[in-house]
């Protein structure tokens, strides 16, 4: 799921590269909360950190100049201890935190100066919010929850009702519109926080620990659902959470934070693989479990795959109906004979060449027993899925880069709970 | 050696006398309005027949109770009880006066209630006035009612009106204060206008805080419709005093009780107008 979410991400990048802008701006954002902010920046700006502030003015600096830029339809994680200002910056992105320096540009407008009405427009059109605890409105049934943000736009009953219905569908609670909240499980709830977000159609999705307070099976299955969606509308997610394996599994990109500045910004592989210092180090030392994976712990069944005997059309068929980018191909004994892509077999189809002509065969293949710690390299080069086959060349399955770092993800947390 | 008395009292009386000859109007003008309104009132429950407006109540009682037939079967059996006694008529009177005073409480508390929960300096301002207001005895607020309306119903709603005031408008500022910050954050994040958010995320949620302040204000008010008849507000609170007067301890303990059901049936009613639901 992972793999293919970040296909549609990198077909907007190619598409538009030129006029790609981002979708969330920050610069230079500093929040103090205290009596005499100014006193707490003057001190900030001498050099002094975070402690040395609060035990001189009281005041503390809760996001010290913080700058990032999310690109649409990218998932980007802020992750870092409790205290260390999450909630803080993704506060600010709606303003129900005002900065105290900074700019922040959300479509290439400056939320931090808009007029109460903008700023209303803003976050009714282009920013949800999803809360940790849930946060139902406790008198309304489950669809007017749902439908909330439409009734906040003065849409009509019946309208906003049915689109409400529509999303709940969508998040798999069909026929509960109307329950009310206390009458659900935790999960259940989120799904209706998620829902109620969903339903304005909101450009931009903001999740403050959405999926700290559900218990680990729950939580795996709304992060799954959380992709699933990602990928369906391509809404641009920024999600806080203090759990790397989550960060690892949901992030296109993580930003980690510590005492209100980011530490490290970069895409899942390069947190893992290059760690900029010795704290972001230890936040990922724990995840080096690649040791104890192998290639079959982690790979996914391969499907779809091509005959050899079907023709290029068959093939590009199948691909654009999966949308990915390439397809492995096998005999009937599912013996694996090579690959091809989808540029390939569309050219194939123009010029009415034969799958012989385009099948590249020099492909990376691992044993199913090879250790994670070995091959990881190898995948998270690959710009395709790898496959995995075993001594006798059959295809057993494929590993793509985003399934080892949700494995490890996984893992991690089975290793947690057992310790 | 003797100090003079000092003329308190004549200090006093020529207040009122000022500020009977500039807003004698005024004060003309309310006396009127809540004459009628109490009058009316009360005759409305006086066309309808007892029994029918039993009928009606017990089934009012049913429905509110979401279809506890036990309580709607006492609720008839009391009234009865009251009608039965010969006292209905004076109930009537004092259920209007309840009303009355509990509308105009209400009218007053709410508002107030919600300005004062949105803002800390009103807040401060408010406290020790209520405070001085709930630790002053009852009857003491019969004495400027009755100096500016004279004897009658008036005062008596006047004095009720103030005195059952300060629950429902601490509980309503309560209500609103301890709606959940995430909530807010909702309504905020939703892009509400100040006036949705009152609306449709503060005050339902305060809902059942607020109502158990009406319930608070209605159960004041009746207790303060029997202080009231002192001044000669009338209804059963009258036969109770009368009752103590006379030393009839059989008259004074029917309309006691006829009291206590109306209290019961009030109680029953708004505690449960609004269903309470688990938070978050
Ligand atoms: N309203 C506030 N008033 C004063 N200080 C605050 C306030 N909100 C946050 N802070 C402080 O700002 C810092 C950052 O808080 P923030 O809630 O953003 O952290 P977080 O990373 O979300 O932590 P957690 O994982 O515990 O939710 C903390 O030191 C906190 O004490
Ligand atoms: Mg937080």
């Amino acid at each position: 799921m992972k793999s293919e979410g970040s296909v549609i991400f990198e077909k907007i990048s190619i598409e538009d590269a030129t006029q790609l802008q981002p979708i969330v701006s920050v610069k230079g954002l500093t929040r103090v909360f205290g009596q005499d902010p100014e006193k707490a920046l003057a001190l900030h700006r001498s050099g002094r950190s975070k402690q040395e502030i609060y035990e001189e003015t009281g005041s503390t600096l809760a996001l010290n100049n913080v700058s990032f830029e999310v690109m649409p339809g990218e998932t980007f994680v802020l992750m870092g201890l409790s205290g260390s200002g999450k909630s803080t910056l993704l506060r600010c992105i709606n303003r129900l935190i005002d900065p105290t320096e900074g700019e922040i540009l959300i479509d290439g407008e400056d939320i931090v100066g808009m007029s109460q009405e903008e700023l209303r427009a803003t976050r009714r059109r282009k920013l949800g919010m999803i809360f940790q605890s849930f946060a139902l409105l406790p008198h309304r049934t489950v669809l007017d929850n749902i439908a909330f943000g439409l009734e906040i736009q003065g849409i009509p009953a019946d309208e906003r009702h049915r689109k409400a219905e529509e999303v709940l569908q969508m998040v798999g609670l069909g026929g509960y519109g109307a329950s009310m909240p206390g009458e659900l499980s935790g999960g259940m709830k989120q799904r209706v926080g998620l829902a109620r977000a969903l339903t304005s159609d909101p450009d931009i999705l903001l999740m403050d620990e959405a999926f700290s307070a559900l218990d680990p099976l729950i939580r795996r299955d709304m992060q799954d659902e959380l992709l699933d969606l990602q990928q369906r509308l391509g809404k641009t997610i920024i999600f806080v959470t203090h759990d790397l394996d989550e960060a690892l599994k949901l992030g296109d990109r993580i930003a980690l934070m510590k005492d209100g500045a980011v530490v490290q910004i970069g895409t899942p592989e390069e947190i893992l693989t290059n760690p900029e210092n010795a704290y972001v180090e230890k936040f990922v030392a724990d995840v080096d479990l690649t040791r104890v994976l192998s290639a079959s712990d982690v790979m996914r069944r391969p499907e779809p795959v091509a005959q050899c005997t079907a023709g290029p059309r068959v093939a590009l068929h199948l691909m654009e109906e999966h949308d990915i980018q390439g397809i492995f191909v096998v005999t009937r004994q599912r013996l694996l004979r090579g690959r091809v892509t989808l540029d390939d077999a569309v050219e194939a189809v123009k010029k009415g060449k034969q799958m012989t002509d385009i099948l590249i065969t020099d492909i990376p293949v691992v044993a199913p027993d090879a250790s994670l710690g070995d091959i990881i390299s190898l995948i998270v080069e690959s710009p395709y899925p790898v496959a995995v086959a075993d001594d006798t060349g059959r295809l057993r399955g494929v590993i793509s880069r985003g399934a080892i770092l949700a494995a490890l993800a996984r893992k991690g947390e089975d290793t947690h709970a057992a310790s | 050696m003797q100090l003079p008395k000092l003329p308190v009292g004549e200090a006093v009386e020529a207040l009122v006398d000022w500020i009977e000859e500039y807003f004698g109007w005024l004060l003309d003008g309310i006396s009127e309005g809540l004459r009628f309104l109490v009058g009316g009132f009360q005759d409305l429950l006086l066309i309808i027949p007892a029994l029918v407006l039993i009928l009606l109540s017990s089934v009012l009682v049913w429905l509110v109770t979401r279809r506890d037939t036990r309580l709607a079967v006492l609720t008839a059996l009391g009234l009865l009880l009251v009608w039965n006694l010969g006292l209905w008529d004076l109930a009537m009177l004092t259920l209007a006066l309840v009303i009355v005073s509990t509308v105009l409480a209400l009218a007053i508390s709410i508002p107030v209630g919600i300005a004062a929960a949105g803002s800390d300096p009103l807040n401060a301002a408010l406290r020790p006035v209520l405070d001085l207001m709930q630790t002053m005895p009852s009857f003491v607020y019969l004495i400027p009612a009755v100096i500016f309306f004279g004897l009658g119903s008036v005062p008596g709603i006047i004095a009720t009106v103030v005195f059952a005031m300060p629950p429902a408008l601490r509980l309503t500022n309560l209500g609103i204060r301890q709606v959940p910050t995430e909530l807010i954050e909702v309504a905020d994040a939703f892009g509400t206008t100040p006036r949705q958010k009152l609306l449709k995320v503060q005050i339902p949620v305060a809902l059942p805080t607020i109502m158990a302040g009406v319930n608070q204000c209605i159960m004041l008010a009746l207790s303060m419709t029997v202080i009231a008849s002192m001044i000669g507000a009338g209804g059963l609170g009258y036969r109770v005093l009368v009752g103590i007067q006379r030393v009839d301890i059989g008259m004074g303990f029917e309309a006691g009780l006829a009291i206590v059901i109306i209290a019961i049936i009030l109680d029953r009613i708004t505690q449960n107008l609004v269903p309470q639901h688990e938070n978050r």
